[in-house]
């Protein structure tokens, strides 16, 4: 099902993943988040950022133990661990907020 | 998490055979691949208007190549054994997920199209009369939707008297959908990854060697030992296979740290492949001897060329099917391996050696927080073996665990060893599409283990899967359970090892924090 964000309609794939990751705009964090009943923090664009930063390095999401740790080295050690996450995102770090960050889902055995 | 807009099932004081709900089932499927990733494997790309006859070639071919087919086909004399023995029909109820139910949506098509009473009845317009079915769009999407809900793993088999494996049949089936043009979107779209990036994660090699080194450097801080995790080494003695998922998802990782830990104490020389960086082989989970052949020649290929001895696989449950039962004749003769040494070797079986030879200092008391049992991963207990004895792929990880944990206790022996449970996640349906389907048919095993929970205390239950773990990981939640229930065997080991020169002081207090 495509979105609408900024009045361009994107494409995304069965499971509501951008299609092109080069389609992305902040706005598709917002889009996607108002659609989970979720508001997106200072805490959430953190994540997202580290995550797309990251993929612009290695063409993968990273690991959960890579996030959790880059997480606690930049906003202190409390929040270096999965539950903090969980916390902001529900559904899963890997998946909820790799789809707002306009990366490829993680498929796999994971 | 763990909302679920389906019925989970609710867990008893024992597994009960269910009353039977025709089309329980019938709304799942999983997506279907796209052409591009369809053509990539050498399949064609989508449905064509001769979709009919290119299934009657195509199974045509199957049965003239695999003499198992035809005689499974032919063989079934409907005696019910196999009827309540599949997870996904216990957990789901829908009579095509019994074991018959399944292997008759293609023995239907094989009497109408390969007998002679098929053929002529068929001719009367009364296939039925003789079990047989005119092949139809309705038919083949039943297919599609079944052989999707079948994790391969054999249980049923164990205890069909004429001893007819569904998993094969359902195997074929896959093979003949995608020659077809109607793929798994999971499944494909992950081999398609192997061969353009080298595992199923489609982890480049820079991501690789970071998260070897941040890996390094956790084990360094938790010990203040060095411990390496060296990537594409060449001259090293072992190199080591392991399921991509071990790079990356929890517990898998804390597994990996721990067969980094057991190399570096046994002082062997050690090395990843960033070419054969993935041990799965998704080529056999849809049946496809061309894909999972190209698979495992990556693994030739590293071995050749990383000039190692040894060839060592990490915990994944069909890989070591794979690797075990069939390596040898998709991508041997391993005459340039060391002859002294299994080709190849299992993880455990290594470590259970050193733990033998005395080489592991070990304080088993680091996992006295947690009771634990063991699940048996069907691929390995049911397709494969370890050591030198039968019956060695159940004893080797059990006694891997109690020498490292001194709380151990078994589940219920019927949904153990040979008789195990599948997770409800193998044979490539470890996807979110199907999530319905996995809860459901992770009952039996979530069953077994609460009961061994309330009865006796158990808090962790261990796997030597990647597709076991993950999948334990997403169903606990469902069952009432917590997501780090589930441990890897090796995570056990890594708790358990005291490193030489580590400071244990600092150990003990890092965990009493």
């Amino acid at each position: 099902m495509p979105i609408e964000v900024d009045g361009k309609v994107l494409e995304t794939d069965e499971e509501g993943y951008l299609a092109n990751i080069n389609d992305w705009v902040p706005g598709v964090a917002e889009v996607m988040a108002k659609e989970d009943d979720l508001e997106l923090t200072d805490e959430h664009w953190d994540i997202i950022n580290f995550l797309r930063d990251y993929y612009e390095e290695y063409q993968i999401a990273p690991a959960v133990r890579v996030l959790t740790k880059a997480v606690g080295k930049k906003l202190g050690k409390e929040k270096g661990n999965s539950k903090y996450l969980y916390g902001l995102f529900p559904y899963g770090p890997g998946k909820q907020a790799c789809r707002y960050a306009g990366l490829p889902k993680p498929t796999g055995c994971v | 998490m763990a909302k679920a807009d389906f019925e989970v099932p609710e867990l008893g004081e024992s597994i009960e055979v269910p009353p039977v709900e025709e089309g329980a089932m019938s709304h799942l499927a999983p997506f279907v691949a796209k052409p591009e990733f369809q053509e990539a494997l050498g399949f064609k790309g989508e449905l064509g208007d001769n979709w009919k006859e290119d299934t009657i070639e195509a199974m045509g071919d199957l049965l003239s190549k695999y003499r198992s087919l035809q005689v499974f086909m032919d063989i079934c004399v409907r005696c019910g054994a196999c009827t309540d023995k599949c997870h996904y029909f216990l957990g789901t109820k829908d009579p095509l997920n019994m074991p018959v139910g399944r292997q008759d949506l293609m023995r239907r098509v094989y009497r109408r199209y390969f007998t002679f009473a098929g053929k002529f009845f068929g001719k009367l317009g009364i296939p039925q009369f003789v079990g047989a079915e005119d092949l139809g769009r309705e038919l083949i999407d039943k297919w599609y939707s079944y052989y999707h809900q079948c994790s391969e793993c054999r249980r049923c088999s164990v205890f069909c008297p004429y001893g007819i494996d569904t998993a094969e049949i359902t195997m074929a089936g896959r093979e003949i959908l995608d020659r077809i043009g109607m793929g798994q979107k999971y499944d494909n779209e992950i081999i398609g990854k192997v061969f353009k990036i080298g595992n199923n994660l489609g982890l480049p090699g820079p991501a690789l060697a970071d998260t070897l080194e941040g890996l390094e450097e956790d084990i360094e801080d938790d010990t203040g030992v060095k411990v390496r995790l060296p990537l594409d080494e060449k001259g090293a003695d072992i190199l080591l296979i392991t399921p991509s998922a071990d790079f990356f998802a929890e517990p898998h990782v804390d597994g990996l740290m721990g067969y980094a830990k057991v190399f570096h104490e046994a002082g062997v020389s050690w090395t990843l492949s960033s070419y054969a960086s993935e041990a799965a082989n998704f080529g056999m989970f849809i049946g496809s001897y061309k894909n999972m052949r190209e698979i495992s020649l990556r693994i030739r290929k590293a071995a050749l060329e990383l000039g190692v001895k040894r060839i060592i696989f990490g915990e994944c449950g069909h890989a070591w099917r794979v690797a075990y039962s069939f390596l040898n004749t998709l991508a041997g003769p391993f005459d340039f391996l060391d002859q002294n040494y299994p080709i190849p070797q299992h993880i455990l079986e290594f470590t259970w050696g050193e733990i033998q030879k005395g080489t592991l200092k070990l304080d088993k008391s680091q996992n006295d927080d947690m009771v634990l049992t063991f699940h048996d991963s069907c691929n390995v207990a049911r397709a494969s073996r370890m050591g030198d004895k039968p019956g060695g792929q159940f004893e080797i990880p059990r006694n891997v665990i109690k020498a490292v944990c001194n709380h151990y206790v078994d589940m219920n022996p019927d949904t153990l060893y040979e008789k195990t449970f599948c997770c409800g996640g193998g044979g490539g349906l470890l996807t979110d599409d199907l999530m319905e389907l996995r809860v459901k048919g992770a009952m039996p095993r979530m069953q077994a283990l609460n009961e061994v929970i309330q009865e006796q205390g158990v808090t962790h239950m261990a796997a030597i899967c990647a597709i076991c773990k993950s999948q334990f990981t997403k169903v606990l939640p469902y069952y009432g359970m917590t997501m780090d229930q589930i441990v890897s065997v090796h995570q056990l080991v890594s708790n358990a090892i005291v490193l030489t020169g580590q400071d244990e002081e600092d150990a003990d207090e890092e965990d009493a924090a």
